[in-house]
């Protein structure tokens, strides 16, 4: 059942990733974006990481994926402004991809790791992802860099508004 | 405070001084650098005085008062230590040259009134007597080579005090250059001795040096010949002589301190400070002897017909440094110191003489110029009348004394060197008189815009406390015929042996009178030629023969330019040219001229072509991980 | 069928990461390039995730927050300067964004 949800999800997103990055029309890519957002978040529920599912959806989703819209919009790009390359440079991308692919399979092949455990038995009792637990890390152990992230919020706020200004002239 | 103590501030104090006004400079107000310096060097007079006060015999019984301040170049087999020594000799060496440093830093501030680098001049003079007293107070031969090395580095900054004039400049250069290659000398001689004894200080060497036979030896010949060549630097012998009348471009309290009382003194010192040495080395002193007494006779011929009143010193200083030598050269150390000690006296007194002459006239040197000034500048007169008295051996001058017996003791070794002696006494009295009438007496043959007067009194006492000692000073050396205690003989005789000259009364007297006979006709030969009020001294042009010889300073000078100097600029410029200018830059700009075309090269990766990154990216993260995966 | 390892995840991951790599290669419109970006971003955070619940280890979830967190802030800033390029140039083409040449 569990092995069922997991090929189902990887296969939904990898149809939707490569969606993405072959779509013609941007709007398409973006919209695609967020349907591999759930299928990711799909794949969290199913690891019991339950602040992430939640997280995700909100943040990336939610918020990233809207900036991403309003931004496309913004320059109303459509199927018809949208610059091609050469054939051969597509080719050389795809050929580098599926070289990194291969090469970082064949690296970790090799790679011994400790973790055992399939996924429904992890799935259901894993009790890391929960929120209490969770918080009480973030909040014991990692309290300064959760502290710095606001100060690093409110210099993107800061950025982002500067640079988004129309100077005088334009 | 112990005496230790009293000892280590000595030297401590000048240096002191030069720190504070160095340092300091205009900031301390007018006039201040000059009061710090002068009180710094009588304070070290005064502690000096103590101590001799409380050791009468100058510590010679004990063996000498001594301090190890620290250890300086621990290396191994020679340990070098930076350690203080007083015994008579090196005390009554710091008492001449804190109390006649003291008297003319006293001067200084009224012959420096109106400069404006006086600070400077008054940090300098204090680094020098700090390095002579280094020099006189060490207790190894390394720590007094720093002490020489620093009073020819402070002869350079005063000679050259007024920077702004070429000649002047060039002056201290060539003093400084004359001086180093005679330090070459010297320190090839300490490493003779390092080879020969194994250590540079003086109890180890001057230990060692006593368990060898009296016969010469060779390796101690050779070192007291090659600290003899420093010496011939430092104290201005021939061939290493011309620079002294150059060095009389700095200001006269430079040439009356460093040029006549101490530094050059400090080639006499040494020599006797290392007379265990040179008592095993027969060659050697008789080396020194010729060298003194040919550089007498040389410099006083020269003397004969200058016209520029502190070169006529100049080269009477050269003249009666040879006396000194000649003294040691024939084994009469404390003679020869004591010949030192008179000598700092009155021969001060007449540079200081002829800085308030030069100061009253406003800067005039010329002696053809001057005459006239017996009524003008009374105090001057007097004391420049004492000193010309002293230096020329008359009676009860200190002068005298000294001269006397350097000439008894040459008597001793040989009636030639006498004789030879003699002469040199003489042309001293001819040349001397020459100077004193045409600058005093006479008409005045200035151009009469001066009108001269008499110094301020920070330059009077100095002249007078000097002419007081140039009369009594000769009072402690008096020779055995009197039946009085030497006194200088018997403070010395524990550092420097016993040197006195040992003649029949009779023989004594004889030669005494013949001094005394000598220096008069002199004295009186100069009056003749030049007291008649017609006398106008020739101009340049005119001067025929063996005067014009000496008055071109037998073309030594010149000599030395085309036979050493010439090269020598050839030869560095052909350096610059080709070892430089092709070689060494060739090298710099030709790895400059390849990291340039390297880096135009490496400049074209990048293109700004962002998909060509994003692949060079994509490519270099593959190799990582294959060679990760593979590694 | 076996049981889903922590294995499956990493193939799983290292497959959406290199989908991401060749998007980001093949196109020239930087906002699909940018999200291009994101999905490698992605993987590296299923991965984390997935390795954390495998292992026990808190710290990696909280890994995810933090990445999830400096994306955002990334996206925010990215964005105004694409748009402000597009201002100044008036394209979104990478092949005009070239006035760095060395």
């Amino acid at each position: 059942m569990i092995s069922l949800a997991f090929y189902g999800l990887t296969a939904l997103l990898f149809a939707a990733a490569l969606l993405v990055i072959l779509s013609k029309n941007p709007m398409s890519s973006v919209l695609w974006m967020v349907v591999a957002f759930f299928a990711i978040t799909g794949h969290y529920v199913l690891l019991n990481a339950q602040f992430l599912v939640v997280v995700n959806l909100v943040v990336y989703a939610g918020a990233i994926m809207v900036l991403f819209i309003y931004t496309v919009m913004l320059l109303n790009l459509s199927k018809d402004s949208e610059p091609r390359r050469s054939l051969l440079v597509r080719l050389a991308g795809i050929a580098s991809g599926g070289l990194l692919l291969t090469v970082l399979v064949g690296a970790l092949r090799r790679s011994q790791e400790a973790a055992t455990g399939d996924l429904a038995q992890v799935g259901a009792t894993s009790l890391v992802g929960l929120v209490k637990p969770l918080g009480l890390v973030l909040f014991r152990d990692f309290l300064l860099p959760f502290e710095l992230s606001s100060a690093l919020f409110l210099a993107a706020l800061v950025g982002a508004v500067a640079l988004g200004k129309k100077e005088a002239g334009d | 405070m112990d005496e230790t103590t009293l000892l280590c501030l000595i030297p401590a104090l000048p240096l002191f001084g030069f720190l504070v006004t160095g340092l300091g400079g205009k900031r301390l107000g007018k006039g201040v650098p000059g009061w710090i310096a002068t009180a710094a060097t009588g304070l070290s007079f005064a502690l000096a005085l103590a101590l001799f006060i409380g050791h009468p015999d100058g510590f010679g019984a004990a063996a000498g008062l001594g301090i190890k301040l620290f250890d300086w170049i621990p290396a191994a087999g020679l340990d070098l230590s930076f350690g203080l020594m007083l015994d008579p000799l090196a005390l009554i060496m710091t008492l001449v040259i804190t109390g006649v440093g003291f008297l003319i830093h006293l001067y200084s501030v009224g012959y420096m009134a109106h400069d404006e680098g006086a600070p400077r001049f008054f940090s300098f003079m204090n680094l020098f007597v700090f390095s002579m007293l280094l020099l006189v107070l060490a207790d190894n031969y390394a720590l007094m080579f720093v002490g020489w090395e620093g009073v020819g580095l402070c002869s350079y900054l005063l000679i050259g005090f007024w920077f702004t004039k070429d000649e002047y400049n060039a002056a201290a250069v060539k003093a400084f250059v004359m001086n180093r290659i005679g330090d070459l000398g010297f320190l090839l001689g300490l490493f003779a001795m390092v080879a020969t004894f194994g250590s540079l200080s003086f109890d180890v060497v001057f230990g060692k040096a006593a368990a060898y036979s009296t016969a010469s030896s060779p390796a101690v010949t050779l070192i007291a010949l090659l600290l003899f060549v420093g010496a011939m630097g430092k104290s201005a012998q021939i061939p290493l002589y011309t620079w002294l009348p150059d060095a009389m471009a700095g200001p006269t309290p430079v040439s009356a301190l460093i040029h006549a009382a101490t530094m050059v003194t400090a080639g006499i010192y040494m020599v006797i400070r290392s007379h265990a040495l040179y008592d095993l080395a027969p060659l050697a002193l008789q080396a020194i002897a010729y060298v003194g007494l040919a550089t007498a006779i040389w410099a006083g011929l020269i003397a004969l017909s200058q016209r520029d009143i502190k070169k006529v010193l100049a080269y009477s200083t050269v003249s009666q440094l040879g006396l000194m030598f000649l003294a040691l050269g024939v084994g009469a150390y404390s003679t020869g110191y004591f010949h030192v000690f008179t000598h700092a006296f009155f021969k001060a007194l007449l540079f200081l003489g002829a800085g308030s002459v030069i100061h009253a006239l406003s800067g005039e040197q010329d002696i053809r110029k001057m005459g006239g000034l017996r009524k003008k500048l009374p105090v001057t007169y007097l004391t420049f009348l004492v000193g010309t008295l002293a230096i020329s051996g008359i009676p009860p001058f200190a002068g005298f004394f000294s001269k006397d017996a350097i000439l008894a003791a040459a008597f001793e070794k040989s009636p030639l060197l006498w004789g030879l002696g003699v002469f040199a006494a003489l042309l001293t009295a001819v040349y001397m008189g020459r100077l004193f009438i045409l600058v005093f007496h006479g008409q005045g043959r200035g151009s009469g815009k001066v009108h001269p007067h008499e110094s301020p009194w920070t330059m009077t006492l100095p002249l007078v406390l000097l002419a007081l000692g140039s009369t009594f000073a000769g009072f402690l050396g008096l020779p055995a015929v009197f039946g009085l205690p030497n006194w200088m003989e018997d403070f010395l005789a524990p550092a420097a042996g016993p040197s006195a000259a040992r003649l029949e009364p009779g023989t004594e007297w004889l030669l005494m009178g013949i001094s005394v006979a000598v220096a008069l006709s002199g004295l009186g030969f100069a009056l003749w030629k030049y007291g008649s009020k017609r006398v106008v001294p020739k101009e340049d042009k005119k001067v025929k023969g063996l005067v014009r010889w000496s008055l071109e300073r037998f073309r030594v000078d010149e000599l030395y330019d085309t036979a050493i100097v010439r090269p020598l600029f050839a030869l560095s410029a052909w350096i610059s040219a080709v070892a430089n200018d092709r070689f060494v830059d060739g090298a710099v700009g030709r790895t400059a001229a390849l990291v340039a075309w390297a880096g135009g090269k490496v400049r074209l990766i990048q293109t700004g072509n962002t998909v060509f990154y994003l692949f060079a990216m994509t490519l270099g993260v593959i190799v990582i991980a294959a060679v990760a995966a593979l590694g | 069928m076996g049981g889903i390892t922590l294995d499956h995840y990493i193939y799983l991951s290292v497959a959406l990461f290199a989908v991401g790599v060749t998007g980001v290669l093949i196109r020239r419109n930087i906002l699909v390039m940018i999200m291009g970006i994101e999905l490698m971003l992605n993987a590296v955070n299923l991965l984390l995730a997935a390795t954390s619940a495998y292992r026990g280890d808190g710290e990696g979830q909280v890994f995810v927050f933090f990445i999830m967190l400096v994306a955002a802030a990334e996206i925010a800033v990215g964005l105004a300067i694409i748009t402000m390029i597009y201002r100044n140039t008036g394209s979104i083409d990478v092949k005009d964004y070239n006035r760095l040449k060395g």
